[in-house]
């Protein structure tokens, strides 16, 4: 799953999408998901950070990140959804 | 060396709709409730089981000595009586009967239990429209309160009166317009079209019973204080009128109950905390109607009040835990909890105020709660604010004290068990968490039924 090369994140935690003008606010491990995806990591490579970084076991991760990541798609900041022009 | 690992929050995504109304409404609960009155939650659960229901004595009687005070302040003759069928687990009518409750019964089962408990009979108002002869044979031998619903109790207690050496004490109830909607005229006889007063004559000109009081309900969760001015002046004006016609004064007037607590009715714009009035509101208008009524100094009656849902309600909680979490289809978060409809019956017209148990984050959510059965009218709150709220995290339900505890249903799953934290701070078990048995115990299976080969 890619990101929107054009989402502008802030370090507060808002999102901004300039294609559609939508902000969004996301938690704080919900923006490091996000800055991940920007830099190209693969959903393994977020999942072991993560799992390295906070008290959480893999069962739990795997279902709140494919929840996250439905969210994402679901409000359009995927490339996934919606194919960036050119 | 090894760094210490962060606490996880569930990653949290949400649209911004500046300027846009939200549905959901504003910020209700961020503040974690991690204690009740100095018992954790999470011990709580862990010695009790989950659900649970927990009950604050300390919280029942600082309702009650608020609620008293409010009235004996304004009103020289007062007498509260514990309104069983809000909650009638025993341990709870007793912290009633302690402060000097009467009992107020609407059923034979209900009043069995008063005896059971120890209240004297003569101390306990048989209210409600469905009294057997036995039951009205046993009330009356004890010398207790009738208050007749309808004319065939009338008569009924007159043929028992012939026959019998006591003189029943009664009171009518009486429905009436107070000027509210919708209003209750299915229970007594109405005020505004003479029934009143014709059951009032019945029964002053029968020789084997005595009318001691007048009786009103006029609703229930009432926001208007007004409503009860109205409704003691006009049972006020039924007591001057037989003092005048039968020299005979009547010696208590009983309000009912009906009070509202400080829950939130659905689709309520304003929390039911800014909204409901206080007890000092209600006694205001009601023994404002009663004093300049007329009455002599020595002939006011004594004013008895059945409030039920005001005085327990707020000392009731459960606590419950999160099953799962899910997304619907339109993209709402659905949390998944242990307790559904059958034990929180009043999630049925309450917006209940509902927190989580345990330290979280600043970011929320917009979700729907869900109880456990796999019913689709099993709805806890349609729209509510939580933080992400992971499995086997805990929340806690407030202001469930009233009806809950009777009115709960054993369907699809046990009923839980009920704690009540003393003024000490102890939990007791005042109600065991049920077991097969308890619902299994009264059936009965026919022989030719016992076997089958599948």
């Amino acid at each position: 799953m890619k990101i929107k090369k054009n989402i502008a994140l802030s370090d507060s935690g808002f999102v901004f999408d300039p294609a559609t003008g939508d902000s969004f606010t996301t938690n704080p491990i919900g923006l490091e998901i996000i800055k991940m995806l920007k830099d190209g990591k693969t959903l393994s490579e977020i999942k072991s950070a993560i799992l390295k970084k906070y008290l959480t076991d893999e069962a739990t991760f795997e279902k709140d990140n494919y929840d996250f990541m439905n969210m994402l798609s679901k409000h359009r900041l995927t490339v996934d959804n919606e194919k960036e022009k050119n | 060396m090894t760094t210490k690992k962060l606490q996880y929050e569930r990653p949290v995504i949400q649209k911004l709709n500046t300027g846009v109304m939200n549905k959901f409404g504003t910020k209700t609960e961020y503040k974690p409730v991690t204690h009740i009155d100095d018992n954790s939650v999470k011990d709580l659960i862990e010695k009790f089981g989950s659900p649970l229901f927990v009950i604050s004595e300390k919280s029942i009687r600082d309702t009650y000595h608020n609620a008293n005070r409010a009235f004996k302040n304004r009103y020289p003759k007062v007498q509260f009586a514990w309104s069983y069928k809000t909650n009638y687990v025993n341990a709870v009518c007793n912290v009633f009967h302690q402060e000097g409750s009467w009992a107020e019964v609407v059923s034979g089962f209900e009043y069995n239990k008063a005896l059971q408990n120890g209240v004297p009979g003569n101390k306990i108002i048989f209210n409600g429209p469905d009294k057997s002869e036995a039951e009205l044979t046993l009330a009356i031998n004890n010398d207790s309160l009738i208050h007749i619903d309808h004319l065939d109790e009338l008569y009924l207690i007159k043929e028992i009166a012939n026959q019998s050496k006591k003189r029943p004490r009664v009171a009518i109830r009486v429905n009436m317009d107070t000027g509210v909607y919708p209003m209750w005229d299915r229970f007594g006889f109405n005020y505004e079209n003479g029934q009143a007063w014709d059951a009032i004559n019945k029964i002053m000109l029968n020789d084997k019973m005595d009318l001691v009081g007048l009786h009103s309900h006029i609703g229930t969760f009432m926001l208007a204080p007004s409503a009860y001015g109205i409704a003691a002046a006009k049972l006020s004006d039924l007591a001057i009128a037989i003092k005048k016609k039968y020299k005979k004064n009547i010696q208590y007037i009983d309000m009912g109950g009906g009070f509202a607590s400080k829950n939130t009715l659905k689709g309520s714009y304003l929390q039911g905390v800014d909204t409901s009035p206080t007890f000092d509101q209600f006694a205001e208008a009601i023994t404002t109607s009663i004093l300049n009524a007329g009455f002599t100094e020595n002939e006011l009656p004594l004013l008895i009040l059945e409030t039920g849902r005001a005085l327990i309600d707020d000392a009731g909680y459960l606590l419950g835990t999160v099953i799962s979490n899910k997304r619907l289809s339109d993209g709402r978060r659905a949390t998944i909890m242990d307790f559904g409809v059958n034990i929180l019956f009043t999630s049925f017209w309450y917006d209940h105020k509902i927190s989580p148990a345990q330290e979280f984050g600043q970011y929320t959510e917009d979700a729907v709660l869900y109880g456990p059965l796999c019913m689709n009218i099993d709805v806890i709150r349609e729209n509510i604010t939580l933080p992400p709220l992971m499995r086997n995290d805990h929340v806690v339900v407030h202001t469930v004290g009233a009806y809950n505890m009777t009115q709960w249903m054993q369907f699809i799953s046990l009923r839980p068990a009920i704690v009540m934290i003393d003024t000490k701070n102890i939990p007791h078990i005042i109600r065991n968490r049920e077991t097969l048995n308890s619902i299994q115990g009264d059936e009965v299976m026919p022989k030719h039924l016992k076997d089958f080969k599948l």
